[in-house]
């Protein structure tokens, strides 16, 4: 058993412990100085009639929305050209090199890039005739443009997912199609689809688990503004229990946002049925 | 019919021009804000104002890379727009380095034996304990992130590169599952000759599964080599200080310690261009590699 002893050192001290302590923590009133100290249900009451708590959460539903229309449409697109034209692995390669940058890095240059006086993309925008947009400065735009940040970084990622699952579905398939006469449309719609649905499935969750957490972008650039326009939930718990010192308040928040991923997470996989295959 | 088919081909050829078309753009999309970053990386602060739509870098200069390097004295360093406040890049560099470097050392080697051993071992409850790793990857790292983060205080490792490293040196789950997916897939004939032989399951461990699995294992340690140096929570809670601070941690402050008015984005963008750097260049050397292990992660 020598084999498994350092990885389950790791898992015991690591995941499993600090699961069950943070539990526990949520329970307590802490301020990291002194000893935790049982409070009962007294944080979640708190957070249930905290409005910074449903901003943050209505905040992240938002930013957790645009991005899974946005991500999933768009590489689903990028998989079928990538399958069907684009078949070079230069290509692929070109699309998932946003994907290996590091959140902080991707914030930076978009930061750059959508700054409201010099950034070119505002140029661009100008010189098209339209008005300036304050990407980061304005209430409204502020999340949609965190989550046109993520997306730019993972679309060649998640399309190069749903393209292994494109690779997967037998090519004889198509051609028995074909031989009956089914338009590209009617093919896409009775084969490809249906047959995608685990890769589809297990794509939805990791873009809508992945999103609830997002952190890196926010911190690097708007840190939660303007006002509360960008203060997602992790930024929140962040803030709660190392600004603020609250440790208590901020593990009970973040109970809170591992339960909302694990009943995501269930009801899409019973909806799209992801654990099954159709081509058995 | 020669009409008609003539048809069929033109319509087939503005698909593909349409196809190729949103290729293009998509590519373009993904590779040229690169090119920005390293276009305002090679200007001058002064310059990027009046010339922020021309397509070269405005009055090109290195001296966005001097200035991350330290290269230049804090006067010049103010005049050029930038900060004037020292900051650490070769230390934050080398903590990059080393945090990335041992946590992928480690991870890899520990979850491949415990990959051995949920694979090609057999003893009681091996399922279950297996199933209990799997279902680490369900909980959310902000939620453990907390807790550990009192475990590293207590421990008194706060900005010490062990208590970096030491939530991921022993494996990650994702290491695991993806070198038991090989070990399973992995021929026994070698194995049981060598067991034939009387060898101990150490000593096949190393002489025969670790060579024969050279393949797989590069590919992970690059896959983690690159989340690990992109890593950013986990240091931003527990290096905070100089002396333990990463690159993504230390970009943040980069950013932060300019002062009002302009931010200094030439030498924003040539810290984060040489940030970026250890990264591109696996990608350029391994890239087909990467490219390729991108199905494995989500579908098997």
């Amino acid at each position: 058993m020598v084999f498994i002893a350092p990885a389950l050192i790791g898992l015991v001290a690591f995941y499993i412990v600090p699961t069950f302590r943070g539990l526990y923590l949520s329970f307590t009133d802490y301020s990291i100085l002194g000893d935790p100290e049982w409070v009962g249900m007294k944080n979640y009451q708190a957070i249930a009639k905290d409005p910074m708590f449903w901003n943050s959460l209505w905040v992240t539903v938002e930013y957790v929305v645009i991005n899974i229309v946005l991500q999933t449409s768009i590489a689903l697109g990028l998989a079928l050209l990538m399958h069907n034209v684009a078949k070079s692995i230069l290509v692929r390669g070109a699309l998932l090199l946003p994907y290996l940058m590091a959140n902080v890095i991707a914030a930076l240059l978009w930061f750059w890039m959508l700054d409201y006086q010099i950034g070119i993309v505002n140029q661009v925008i100008e010189w098209l005739g339209l008005p300036r947009v304050a990407f980061f400065g304005s209430q409204i735009w502020a999340i949609p443009t965190q989550a046109l940040i993520n997306t730019w970084r993972n679309m060649g990622y998640t399309a190069l997912l749903i393209f292994a699952g494109l690779q997967a579905i037998p090519g004889s398939l198509y051609e028995a199609a074909s031989l009956d006469g089914s338009s590209p449309g009617q093919t896409f719609r009775k084969i490809t689809l249906p047959l995608l649905r685990p890769v589809l499935a297990l794509v939805l969750v990791m873009t809508v688990t992945g999103s609830f957490q997002v952190f890196d972008t926010v911190a690097v650039t708007t840190q939660g503004g303007p006002i509360n326009a960008t203060r997602v939930l992790q930024y929140l718990i962040f803030q709660r229990a190392f600004n603020e010192q609250d440790f208590g308040y901020g593990s009970a928040i973040a109970v809170i946002l591992f339960l909302i991923l694990m009943v995501v997470a269930v009801i899409q996989m019973k909806f799209l049925r992801g654990n099954e295959s159709d081509l058995d | 019919m020669t009409e008609f088919a003539s048809q069929r081909r033109r319509r087939f050829r503005w698909r593909l021009v349409l196809a190729w078309t949103a290729v293009g753009l998509a590519i373009a999309i993904s590779i040229l804000p690169f090119y920005w970053v390293l276009r305002t990386a090679l200007s001058t602060n002064g310059s990027l104002a009046a010339n922020s739509a021309n397509l070269l870098p405005a009055d090109f200069s290195l001296g966005a890379f001097k200035r991350v390097f330290g290269l230049q004295t804090t006067a010049e360093a103010i005049a050029a727009g930038g900060s004037g406040a020292s900051i650490n890049f070769w230390g934050y560099l080398l903590n990059s380095m080393l945090f990335a470097t041992l946590t992928t050392a480690g991870a890899v080697f520990f979850s491949s034996m415990a990959a051995y051993a949920f694979s090609r071992l057999r003893w009681k409850g091996r399922d279950k304990v297996f199933a209990l790793f799997l279902g680490t990857i369900l909980v959310p790292p902000i939620f453990t992130a907390l807790p550990n983060f009192l475990l590293v205080r207590n421990l008194g490792l706060l900005n010490t590169m062990a208590g970096l490293v030491l939530p991921y040196i022993f494996m990650t789950p994702f290491a695991i599952f993806f070198m038991r997916q090989f070990f399973l897939n992995m021929s026994r004939e070698v194995e049981e000759a060598a067991m034939l032989d009387g060898a101990r399951h150490w000593r096949i461990f190393f002489q025969v599964v670790l060579p024969n699995a050279a393949a797989p294992l590069a590919t992970l340690a690059l896959l983690t080599f690159m989340g690990q140096w992109n890593e950013y929570f986990w240091p931003l809670l527990v290096g905070s200080d100089d002396s333990s601070r990463v690159l993504t941690v230390g970009l943040s402050v980069f950013k932060s310690q300019s002062p009002q008015g302009a931010p200094d984005w030439s030498g924003l963008m040539a810290a984060t261009l040489v940030s970026a750097l250890p990264v591109l260049i696996l990608f350029a050397a391994f890239g087909k590699r990467i490219v390729n292990s991108i199905g494995f992660n989500g579908t098997k």
